[in-house]
């Protein structure tokens, strides 16, 4: 039932909204609404208990294990959500000013010191609000930089093809035309392919370091240097930060600039698709394109640099400051973790992903890479059962929920035919994972045994298989007063 | 360690299963020259204990002044169910709802969100939201210039927020768009129709008309909508939520309509947080749909013909189409569409609509008693919506800085984006202040000028 379902005309919430009458002196007719917007009239209570009804028609990290693949779904602190809400913080106006933001401010710039050490770059800039716009950010001050120094040939952003959708989407964002290049057969980037694909007009490389196939790209240094040498710049796409972190450094590995999700990372919640945060941070000769503001410490006060100071800047990408809220929470975790958990994160997600692609491998799956360690995520391929029962990865999938497990990601990256991409994060038990394997091993026994409850499942959802084509052809975006539903 | 639950028998338990003997050794493909050695800017760890501490000292030095900035972020009240059911860890934990089946809970709050959002600015339909306001502003004109067959031309009034116009600028200058600026007539505040008229003819994809725009100004949105059609251009109408249950909707405007509306959604729920996080929405006509970037939720039927949410449209997107995508965005802003998808709820539309004429009625109460300060007069003629522009007898930093001495936040200085308004400053009283609080802003804004 919708809430639109739940309404009665005249029900308002009388303690919710002001005394004052509901119209505005001083408007003229013509500006002024007729109709009455489509907004329900229910109680407190009805909203309440619609929209809690509904939440629990979700599965979250916090009901279930979450092994999706490349999104790191690690378990969220509640007091990253309790300390990043506290009176003070959610009340401070975006322009304000900053000496009644000082405590903020303080936060902001301790976190992004704290990143400039994890990822070995010499300025971090905290205000892109999503992994996608920290990407555009780092395109924006690779295309800055190279037209600040008259270089104006490069038009070429080279992707490989295991790459995210957003790396060549961000591309053509910035202007460039994308070149993507293959992928070896032990899941590295095919060097001859990358110093075929390299020349003047090479802006840069975007690149995932452990690869979105769950690898450490053991040839980094050469691939640095190719493209160092063709004088394009390094760009390391953060999905993949956790299984590195505190192991090894970006900025090592020859990265001139980086974004961080920390929804990821950092352990911020992703909120059903949002809000997220994606830092970026840069090696010295991208400093003067950081987006804005970035927070400096002078003396002891705390304010944002401005145009004035930073006037290279790709500038603003947000009307004020960034997703400050969601700084905070990964602040807190940051500081909870300290130096010594930081190291632990990247092991213990690393011993996580190598065990269950251990248990899984001796269980009988088909491992993407067997030759290789995992790194925070792995790949297995679901097309040795879907040739012999026909159940795909789909369909694993759908059955997991049943067994109470959120599937891992399904048929990414394309190039693993039936693919699940497992990512089971460090904050989850043995016991948890064994649970996992125990339940693959029933699905396969019931692919063999039952095809068709498998082929049908979910079974146990608050719905059965959705009709996606029936939703992109005949689009229902908005109820209508008049529609019947159930 | 904090958050990792290994036991010294479950590490060894697992290490004999990979077949290893310590975790270091599953670090082995990485070159021994490449790792890292100590963080040194990280410091020991803090338990709950030591982290609450800080974190109270750090919140303790941010003691909040009385607030009358508005200017793109604004303190209305929150009803306490808003952000106690939108933290539930069923709304806060959960991913992208991938994973139709197992996440109902979003995509139909999302859907509802939908279908409140797209009544509200009169449009057919919505997206899921975007980051925020500026960004989503860009997000319009790129998708005006995709739809337009011939021209990358945009015209976006000197009247938009800079704020807004700075962020739009960042974002679509690396795609060869023209972002043209049209003044403001400075007498009544709105977009000056001579200035405009002078593009009439030439080709033009979009112009954007804000309402209120930034100074709290009325624009004649009928005629600026029938102007940009009558030159083949889109109309995009930049609005604040709150305002569209007493305002015309974009829907509305002129004879066709504006094509699309955008916005922040900040006043639906989202507190102000220095300026994050809160959302942008964007809806359109049904003719544009397929041009909207974001995620987009529809309603189907699943095997057994029950009603069912669904991610839709996903062809537009980057995880499909890759460099050909509408945009690279693959999130939204899903807890603050959830929060402002319950504070709808609450509020109804009577309750949108009481919370948008007190805070009007504050406004309009600030000003009168404001103007009865020697010296200080209202700068525009414009009939105006929620927020208003003062003109000051002496320096505005300096006023804002007397006031805020005295525990006042008095406004927005407009002077380093407007420096030909002289000592003029943007005001917004909501409907979270008292009669008792407007006289205090008249007493210190009288005490400052002294």
């Amino acid at each position: 039932m919708l809430i639109f379902e739940r309404s009665h005309p005249g029900r308002r919430n009388a303690a919710q909204t002001p005394h004052h009458a509901a119209t505005a002196s001083g408007i003229p007719t013509a500006l002024l609404r007729q109709d009455k917007p489509l907004l329900p009239e229910a109680s407190e209570m009805d909203v309440v208990r619609h929209y809690t009804g509904l939440s629990q028609k979700n599965f979250s990290i916090d009901t279930h294990f979450y092994p999706l693949g490349s999104c790191t779904m690690k378990y969220n602190p509640r007091a990253c959500n309790t300390l990043a809400m506290l009176p003070n913080f959610l009340a401070r106006h975006p322009l304000a000013p900053e000496a009644t933001g000082q405590g903020v401010l303080a936060c902001l710039y301790d976190l992004q010191e704290i990143l400039k050490d994890v990822t070995g770059m010499a300025g971090v800039s905290l205000m892109p609000m999503a992994g996608a716009q920290g990407e555009f950010a780092g395109i924006a001050m690779i295309r800055a930089y190279h037209d600040a120094r008259g270089d104006k040939t490069r038009s070429e952003i080279i992707v490989p093809d295991a790459a995210h959708g957003t790396n060549p989407a961000t591309a053509v964002m910035c202007g460039y035309t994308v070149k993507e290049i293959p992928t070896d057969a032990n899941g590295d980037v095919d060097l001859d392919a990358l110093r075929a694909a390299v020349g003047p007009q090479t802006a840069g490389l975007m690149l995932t370091n452990p690869s979105t196939l769950g690898v450490f790209e053991k040839r980094i240094t050469d691939i640095q240097k190719i493209i160092h040498d063709a004088g394009g710049l390094l760009y390391y796409d953060g999905a993949n930060l956790n299984a590195i972190l505190g192991k090894v450094k970006p900025g090592d590995m020859g990265f001139d600039v980086i974004h961080m999700n920390l929804h990821k990372t950092f352990s911020t919640p992703h909120g059903g698709g949002g809000p997220g945060a994606g830092a970026v941070g840069v090696a010295q000769r991208l400093l003067p394109f950081l987006p804005l503001p970035v927070v400096a410490k002078e003396g002891d006060a705390y304010r944002c640099l401005t145009e004035k100071d930073l006037p290279q800047s790709i500038g603003h990408l947000s009307a004020f400051s960034g997703n400050i809220g969601i700084l905070l929470r990964a602040y807190v975790y940051a500081r909870m973790l300290g130096a010594e958990g930081m190291h632990r994160v990247a092991e213990f997600a690393t011993l996580n992903a190598n065990y269950l692609m251990a248990e899984l491998h001796k269980a009988g799956f088909t491992v993407a890479f067997p030759q290789r360690r995992a790194s925070h995520e792995f790949i297995v391929s679901m097309k040795p059962l879907k040739d012999a029962t026909g159940i795909s990865a789909m369909d694993v999938a759908k059955r997991l929920l049943d067994k109470g497990f959120h599937p891992p990601t399904t048929y990414f990256p394309m190039l693993v035919p039936e693919c699940l991409l497992i990512e089971p994060t460090e904050t989850e038990s043995k016991e948890t994972l064994d649970a996992f394997v125990s339940a693959m091993k029933e699905i396969r026994d019931e692919a063999q045994a039952t095809p068709e409850l498998v082929k049908g499942a979910p079974h146990t959802m608050p719905v059965r298989r959705l009709d996606d084509v029936k939703a992109a052809r005949e689009l229902d975006l908005a109820w209508k007063p008049s529609a019947h539903v159930s | 360690m904090p958050f990792i639950p290994h036991t010294e028998q479950d590490i060894q338990a697992m290490l004999t299963s990979i077949g290893a003997t310590n975790i270091d050794e599953l670090f082995d493909e990485i070159p021994a020259a490449l790792k890292s050695g100590k963080l040194s800017a990280i410091g020991d760890g803090l338990n709950e204990m030591q982290i609450a501490r800080l974190m109270h000292e750090r919140a303790a030095q941010d003691v909040q002044p009385l607030n009358f900035i508005g200017a793109g972020a604004y303190e209305h009240h929150i009803p306490a169910a808003v952000w106690e059911i939108a933290t539930r860890g069923e709304y806060y934990t959960a991913y992208t709802p991938y994973q139709a089946e197992a996440s109902q809970g979003t995509l139909q709050t999302l859907y509802e969100y939908q279908t409140m959002i797209a009544s509200l600015t009169g449009m057919d339909a919505s997206n899921a939201s975007l980051y925020d306001g500026a960004s989503g502003l860009a997000e319009a004109i790129l998708m005006a210039v995709r739809s337009h067959k011939s021209s990358r031309r945009v015209l976006l009034p000197a009247s938009v927020s800079p704020l807004y116009r700075s962020v739009a600028r960042s974002i679509v200058r690396l795609q060869n768009i023209e972002l043209v600026e049209i003044p403001f007539d400075t007498a009544t505040g709105t977009t000056d129709l001579n200035a405009l008229q002078q593009h009439a003819g030439s080709d033009i994809a979009a112009l954007i008309i804000p309402q209120p725009n930034f100074f709290g100004a009325l624009e004649d949105v009928d005629a600026l909508a029938d102007w940009a059609h009558a030159q083949g251009a889109l109309a995009i109408g930049l609005v604040n939520p709150i305002s569209l249950a007493l305002l015309k909707a974009p829907g509305n405007w002129g004879a066709k309509g504006a094509d699309i509306a955008v916005g922040d959604g900040q006043p639906l729920g989202a507190p102000l947080s220095s300026g994050g996080p809160y959302f942008g929405f964007m809806c359109c006509k049904q003719a544009l749909v397929r041009q909207m970037p974001g995620r987009i939720i529809g309603r189907t039927v699943d095997l057994n013909g029950k009603p069912g949410f669904t991610l839709t449209l996903q062809a537009r997107e980057q995880h499909i189409r890759r460099a050909k995508a509408t945009s690279n965005i693959c999130s939204n802003q899903g807890l603050m569409v959830a929060a402002a998808t319950i504070h709808m709820a609450l509020l109804g539309s009577d309750g949108l609509r009481r919370a948008a004429a007190a805070s009007h009625a504050n406004t309009q109460a600030l000003a009168v008693q404001a103007s009865g300060v020697p010296g200080v007069k209202r700068l525009f003629s414009a009939p105006h919506f929620h927020e208003m522009v003062l003109h000051l007898p002496k320096s505005s930093a300096k006023v804002l800085v007397s006031m805020a001495d005295q525990g006042i936040s008095g406004g927005y200085d407009l002077k380093p984006h407007y420096p030909q308004l002289g000592n003029a400053i943007l005001v917004c009283a909501t409907e979270t202040k008292t009669n008792e609080d407007i006289q205090r802003y008249v007493a210190a804004l009288r005490h400052a000028l002294h």
